[in-house]
């Protein structure tokens, strides 16, 4: 049995139908949403502004904190719990990794840019939404970045790679890999890169190559979204 | 953010407002919005101004309370998230969100707005409990009053989940078309007082500068479910009269945008 045709009926490298929009959080110094299928990502960014505890601060440069948060009624199953899961932790801290090589706060020593992202509903590829919608809303607060940060999930199916997974597809019966990538526009390098399930090399670098392609097309969605939020008439 | 609370409270003398509205008015626009999150049993968002908010209803099956064998429960919560303000920090609930949740609670529990006994599948045994999770997207102000919108539109969209009848486990992934047994439709309207002056829907500065605040809920018939007072400075029986009238004809207008969205 090989996976011949997707369950939503797109082609292998096809991303489910995407959204993204800067400006949506006028509290924040940047915001942005991003949907991608049925996940929807919230991000906010706040700062730079001053860090406590004080311990924490880098008079070198400033720091960056991630904070990655499910809303209580986005899971599929059951309601989940308010506040830190370990899942949400490590989620906060590659997106931090992934973000962080990109963004130059050396000219705001001791200071802090809080990314907050949550998320009311879920369907498999959260935490690329989350890095997506994050990556807008730092430039659209204007924070100081080498190059913008897009990311897409691929994988493999019984056999066959593919590009942006849907939860029914992470839960094939069959053997599935699941890779959430993130990259760079214009170098295209690697910032992140997790992976579980089961791939061969061969596949893995097949894979790899989709996420470049499947990067590209998120790319240019934020940046249509920011244009779209920069060229309003107010 | 720059402190314009001599200025709001002197406006107020005057019956004026720093945006411009008068004092018994809501921001623009009211926007509401049902199923927002395909995940939730049912959901909302609520925008007043620049505030926006959702509601998330999640339904489960559990053991009922032991002194309410025959009936169903209902919780609500409220975060109130970072992401939202630069007041807000990471962490467990603070007094804000506790009192938001209590109040947004006491409204809908105390008017008997969900049939309870309805909720109950086996007595003593299993029986529906309905939580409602309240989140806030940008806090502009006004956050009781968006909540408790957002919490009852998200209640009258919601719809049961399909129940295996053999194992009794919900299919979460599949709603029937069975809504909620809604009673009553309480909806919370709070007034402020500002230098002598009664006034709704407060921004966050006016938030910052008011004397006391009353909400109050109530159903489609006038009849008042819960009521917090607020604020460092008392109220006349006067004033509590007046707020009252104040907040039941609001209600009467925010019942209208909800039933804009759901029948």
């Amino acid at each position: 049995m090989a996976y011949t045709e997707r369950i939503d009926g797109r082609k292998f490298d096809e991303l489910r139908p995407m959204e993204a929009k800067a400006g949506v959080i006028p509290n924040a110094d940047g915001s942005a949403l991003v949907k991608a299928g049925k996940t929807t990502a919230y991000a906010a960014v706040y700062g730079p502004r001053e860090l406590f505890p004080r311990f924490k601060q880098n008079p070198k440069t400033g720091i960056v904190r991630c904070h990655y948060g499910m809303m209580p009624f986005s899971g599929s199953g059951e309601r989940i719990r308010p506040g830190n899961s370990r899942r949400s932790q490590e989620i906060a801290m590659v997106m931090e990794k992934s973000l962080n090589a990109m963004i130059d706060l050396s000219a705001f020593p001791n200071a802090v840019v809080d990314i907050y992202v949550d998320l009311p509903q879920t369907d498999a590829g959260t935490r690329c939404a989350a890095i997506s919608a994050a990556s807008i809303a730092l430039a659209d607060a204007g924070i100081p970045m080498k190059d913008m940060i897009s990311s897409v999930a691929v994988g493999e199916v019984d056999g066959t790679v593919v590009a942006d997974l849907s939860y029914d597809e992470e839960a094939y019966d069959a053997i599935v890999s699941d890779i959430p990538v993130a990259m760079t526009h214009n170098t295209k390098e690697i910032t992140l890169l997790q992976m579980d399930g089961e791939i061969s090399k061969e596949n893995l670098m097949k894979a790899l190559e989709m996420a470049k392609v499947g990067t590209e097309t998120v790319y240019e969605l934020q940046m249509k979204a920011l244009k779209d939020k920069f060229s309003r008439s107010d | 953010m720059i402190s314009n609370k001599e200025t709001i409270s002197v406006l107020a003398k005057e019956g004026k407002r720093l945006d411009g509205r008068g004092l018994l008015d809501y921001r623009q626009p009211i926007q509401l919005e049902t199923g927002i999150s395909w995940t939730a049993e049912g959901s909302a968002k609520v925008q007043i101004g620049e505030t926006v908010v959702m509601a998330g209803v999640k339904l489960s099956l559990e053991k009922p309370y032991n002194d309410t064998p025959d009936q169903g429960g209902i919780m609500i919560n409220a975060e109130l998230l970072p992401l939202s303000s630069p007041e807000y920090e990471s962490g467990p609930p603070g007094i804000k969100a506790i009192e938001l949740a209590r109040v947004t609670d006491r409204g809908i529990r105390e008017a008997k707005a969900i049939d309870m006994k309805k909720l109950c599948v086996t007595p003593g045994e299993k029986a529906w409990f309905v939580i409602i999770d309240i989140v806030t997207i940008n806090d502009a102000g006004n956050l009781f009053d968006a909540a408790s919108l957002a919490a009852l539109t998200a209640l009258k969209a919601a719809k049961f989940p399909e129940v295996d009848p053999e194992t009794g486990a919900i299919n979460y992934k599949k709603k029937t078309d069975q809504g909620l047994p809604l009673l009553k439709e309480p909806l919370a309207v709070t007034v402020y007082k500002i230098n002598g002056q009664l006034l709704v829907d407060p921004t966050t500065q006016e938030e910052h500068a008011y004397d006391a605040r009353l909400t109050v809920a109530s159903d489609d018939k006038g009849t008042i479910s819960a009521m917090q007072k607020g604020g460092e400075m008392p109220l006349t029986i006067e004033e509590v009269g007046k707020m009252v009238d104040i907040a039941l004809d609001k209600a009467k207008f925010l019942r209208t945008e909800v039933e804009k969205v759901v029948n």
